[in-house]
């Protein structure tokens, strides 16, 4: 845990992937600990499969809610390449936590363009501070692909200053109650998987 | 405790708080949550889906006519189709108090072009309000009724799409009650014929007059003096944007931005020994102050294209030799591939456009999901122009080409009502040869699954009458039997039905009958999968642009990837399996007869 007054964070995915409950959950968690709090997305067009991105940034007061290009302290992606696609987003030292799902558009299927072999590796090669996890399979053995949020949400808390009682009492403002518990223990495993991460 | 609202949100919070009676709309991004939320969350506000925006905009103002306070809201070219009632609803003003959010879209998010609706305004002479956060949204629908009443015009709250869709934190208020005005007969005021009009444009000048005196008095307009020889004019996001570069800058913040504050600026302008102007899209305040006399600087700085950003903003002050630095970078140019929005997996349009690829024949498009067949692979589509135009571009189009048997307009049920009808009409009228393929998913898709007049739900949810398009076309005077109806997930079915179509003299339709995979409710089908021992790597699937279709790591001697489907995004549809000619594609197996 640290203790800066602002912060500024990415959260990146692809449209149908519903990355837009963590950036509820995270500016709910700012704003109850006293902060000033904006959060900026598009919905649309990019729905349907496009990059979708949500910007959230707290602090004694904020103007702008998006972040400027290189001033994210953390970025959360749903996606492998979609968190290449967006590392440059992030500050010097900043913190990086993706779900290793591939989702590989038609238009990477022919010979024009073609997806990165793995995109995880060339992240670690630009940021030290990586947390790659199979985001969707453990979702999926918890019982509920939308856990992915409150995995990779957990996974990158340690670079937050909000402690878990904090993190339980917003999500259980933003979840329904019958998944509250499901959604703490997705919390704790992206947790552990952080804390594995930064031991090896 | 504080909310924490996006820009639509609070624009609806902010109507029940003014105590407004009805809302009228037609979805359209950025503008859409606004009634969606009225219709969840605050249910005593009468609430509707109107077919179109004008339709939504005379609704409106029958509702002020009754002396009710009132909202609609519309995207910023919805404006351009309720564009008649609103320059003459100008004229005769208001009963109850009015206000129409144009939800302008910089960037193009979700649009087809980025006109800066702050023209209307002024073409129309009626002032706007330009928030910048939510707490100014949400209480400017207030100031504006109250602007409203006190001036008699209707009011515009300017949105943008970054206003519209940020969440900010917004202190709430109960809910005010504005004063009764009931109905009354107003002939000389309502009625535009021309006798009544000339009087009409009188009151519009001289309420001009009024509306620049409350200009320079009112705390919309806010000066923000912080002992610098910089002076910002700003409004809307471009303010914080602003502040984030220079918090220590003069500021002169214009929450009301027409009429403008001319002598205040003044003031601020000679006070201060630069004034810049920073503001989205077209120099519409830099103009405007640079007419009045006034030296100011702004868009050899700032771009008119697109949105502004925090970088933008500070590299254009930096530019201009006010900000010590520019922060933030330059995007790099990204070496990875496009991720383009695209036809969901299942989606029934694929069907419809996979038959007119088939077919080589010109294609007028509209405006909804659907338009997404103009990007690769399916690249089928030969004009988009706004909401309704596929049937009169086809009609024109058919007339003068003769190059082809005929040309198909393809239109979505809600774009169809929207606008699409009067089309069909002129197309039995004019006897042209064209087909109209309506892709009839149930839905207004595009933007996020709304109710229409053939849903047979009401935004407030009651069951209601459904539009039949068979019958409205018969009744329009489509011959019945050049009527059909075809399942777009039949391949070589919807190919026979476009050739029969357009085969028949005079307009036809052609109706496809598969619901939305996704809204009201996904639809999940048994999926399919590929037996890799048949596949030929032929490709056909993958030139049917299913995100649920990937190159498989296997490979044919030839060296090209089989193709495999993913399991969690597979619907059922069968469409690729249709086009697999080693009858590769299977469905999975059931799992209780999985053997192993
Ligand atoms: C004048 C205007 N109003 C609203 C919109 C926003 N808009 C774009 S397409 C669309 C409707 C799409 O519904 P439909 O025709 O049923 O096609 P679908 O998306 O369901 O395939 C809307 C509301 C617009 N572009 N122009």
């Amino acid at each position: 845990m640290n203790n800066k007054t602002s912060s500024n964070i990415l959260i990146v995915g692809v449209g149908g992937q519903g990355v837009l409950l963590a950036s509820e959950i995270l500016s709910d968690v700012a704003m109850r600990a006293g902060f000033d709090v904006k959060k900026s997305e598009v919905h649309g067009m990019s729905q349907r499969g496009g990059v979708v991105s949500s910007h959230v940034k707290y602090g004694p007061k904020v103007f702008s809610p998006i972040i400027p290009y290189g001033q994210a302290d953390i970025l959360i992606s749903f996606e492998q390449a979609e968190a290449l696609r967006a590392l440059d987003w992030v500050k010097k030292g900043g913190l990086v936590a993706t779900s290793r799902t591939r989702l590989v558009p038609p238009i990477a299927t022919g010979g024009q363009f073609t997806y990165p072999d793995d995109p995880v590796t060339e992240i670690r090669k630009k940021i030290k501070n990586v947390v790659a996890l199979d985001a969707d399979k453990i979702a999926l053995e918890l019982g509920n692909i939308r856990l992915v949020n409150t995995l990779l949400l957990g996974a990158i808390s340690s670079g937050l200053q909000f402690d878990n009682a904090a993190w339980e009492q917003s999500l259980k403002a933003r979840v329904k109650a019958k998944f509250v518990d499901l959604n703490l223990k997705a919390f704790a495993r992206g947790q552990n998987a952080a804390a594995e991460a930064v031991a090896s | 405790m504080k909310r924490l609202l996006s820009g639509n949100e609070a624009v609806a919070r902010g109507a029940y708080e003014a105590g407004i009676k009805l809302a009228a709309a037609y979805p359209g991004t950025p503008s859409t949550e606004i009634l969606e939320t009225l219709a969840e969350e605050y249910r005593s506000v009468y609430s509707e889906w109107s077919p179109n925006e004008k339709v939504a905009f005379e609704v409106g103002i029958g509702s002020s006519l009754g002396g009710a306070r009132t909202l609609v809201a519309m995207k910023h070219v919805g404006l351009n189709v309720a564009a008649d009632p609103f320059m003459t609803f100008a004229y005769t003003g208001v009963r109850g108090g009015f206000v129409l959010v144009s939800a302008d879209d910089p960037e193009m998010h979700s649009s087809q072009n980025e006109q800066d609706n702050r023209y209307y305004a002024r073409f129309a002479q009626i002032p706007f309000l330009d928030p910048s956060d939510s707490q100014e949204a949400k209480d400017f629908v207030r100031r504006g009724c109250e602007i409203s009443e006190l001036f008699d015009t209707p009011v515009m709250l300017h949105m943008t799409t970054r206003i519209s869709h940020s969440k900010s934190l917004v202190e709430e208020n109960d809910p005010v009650t504005p004063p009764e005005l009931p109905f009354a007969h107003e002939m000389e005021k309502f009625v535009m014929i021309p006798a009544n009009a000339r009087k009409r444009h009188v009151v519009v000048t001289e309420r001009m007059e009024k509306l620049r005196k409350f200009a320079e008095e009112t705390d919309l307009n806010v000066l923000e003096e912080n002992g610098s020889d910089v002076g910002i004019i700003t409004g809307g996001i471009s303010y914080q944007y602003a502040k984030e570069s220079m918090p220590n800058a003069d500021y002169l913040k214009l929450g009301l931005g027409f009429p403008l504050p001319l002598e205040k600026i003044r003031r601020f302008v000679e006070s201060h020994k630069t004034t810049i102007v920073v503001e989205e899209l077209e120099p519409f305040y830099e103009e405007a102050i640079n007419a009045a006399g006034l030296k100011v600087e702004g868009k050899e700085y700032f771009s008119r294209l697109g949105e502004l950003s925090p970088y933008l903003v500070s590299k254009g002050l930096y530019e201009a030799g006010l900000a010590e630095q520019a922060k933030g970078a330059d995007f790099e140019a990204e070496s990875l591939f496009p991720r383009p929005p695209i036809l969901c997996p299942g989606c029934p349009h694929r069907g419809a456009f996979m038959a007119l690829k088939k077919l080589k024949v010109p294609v007028t498009g509209d405006i909804g999901c659907y338009t997404l067949a103009v990007l690769p692979p399916l690249h089928v589509m030969d004009s988009c122009i706004c909401m309704g135009a596929s049937i009169g571009n086809a009609i024109g189009l058919e007339k003068v080409d003769k190059s082809h048997k005929g040309v198909v307009a393809v239109i979505g049920d809600s774009t169809f009502l929207h606008s699409g009808i009067t089309g069909l009409l002129d197309a039995v009228y004019n006897k042209s040869n064209v087909t109209v393929m309506i892709l009839d998913n149930r839905v207004t898709a595009m933007t996020g699954g709304q109710q229409h007049p053939a849903t047979g739900f009401t935004l407030m949810g009651e069951p209601t009458r459904q539009v039949d398009f068979v019958e409205l076309c018969k009744a329009l005077g489509v011959e019945e039997d050049h009527i059909r109806q075809v399942d777009p997930y039949d391949y070589q079915g919807t190919i026979d039905a476009v050739k029969e179509q357009m085969e028949k003299a005079g307009p036809s339709v052609l109706i496809t009958t598969r619901a939305c995979v996704l809204m009201p409710k996904r639809i999940i089908d048994r999926a399919y999968k590929v037996d890799l021992d048949l596949c030929n790597g032929c490709s056909a699937c993958f030139r049917i642009g299913c995100p649920a279709i990937l190159p498989s790591k296997e490979m044919t001697r030839r060296n090209r990837p089989k193709a495999v489907i993913d399991p969690t995004l597979c619907t059922g549809c069968t469409l690729c399996a249709q086009v697999c000619q080693p009858e590769a594609i299977i469905p999975v197996e059931e799992p209780s007869t999985v053997a192993k």
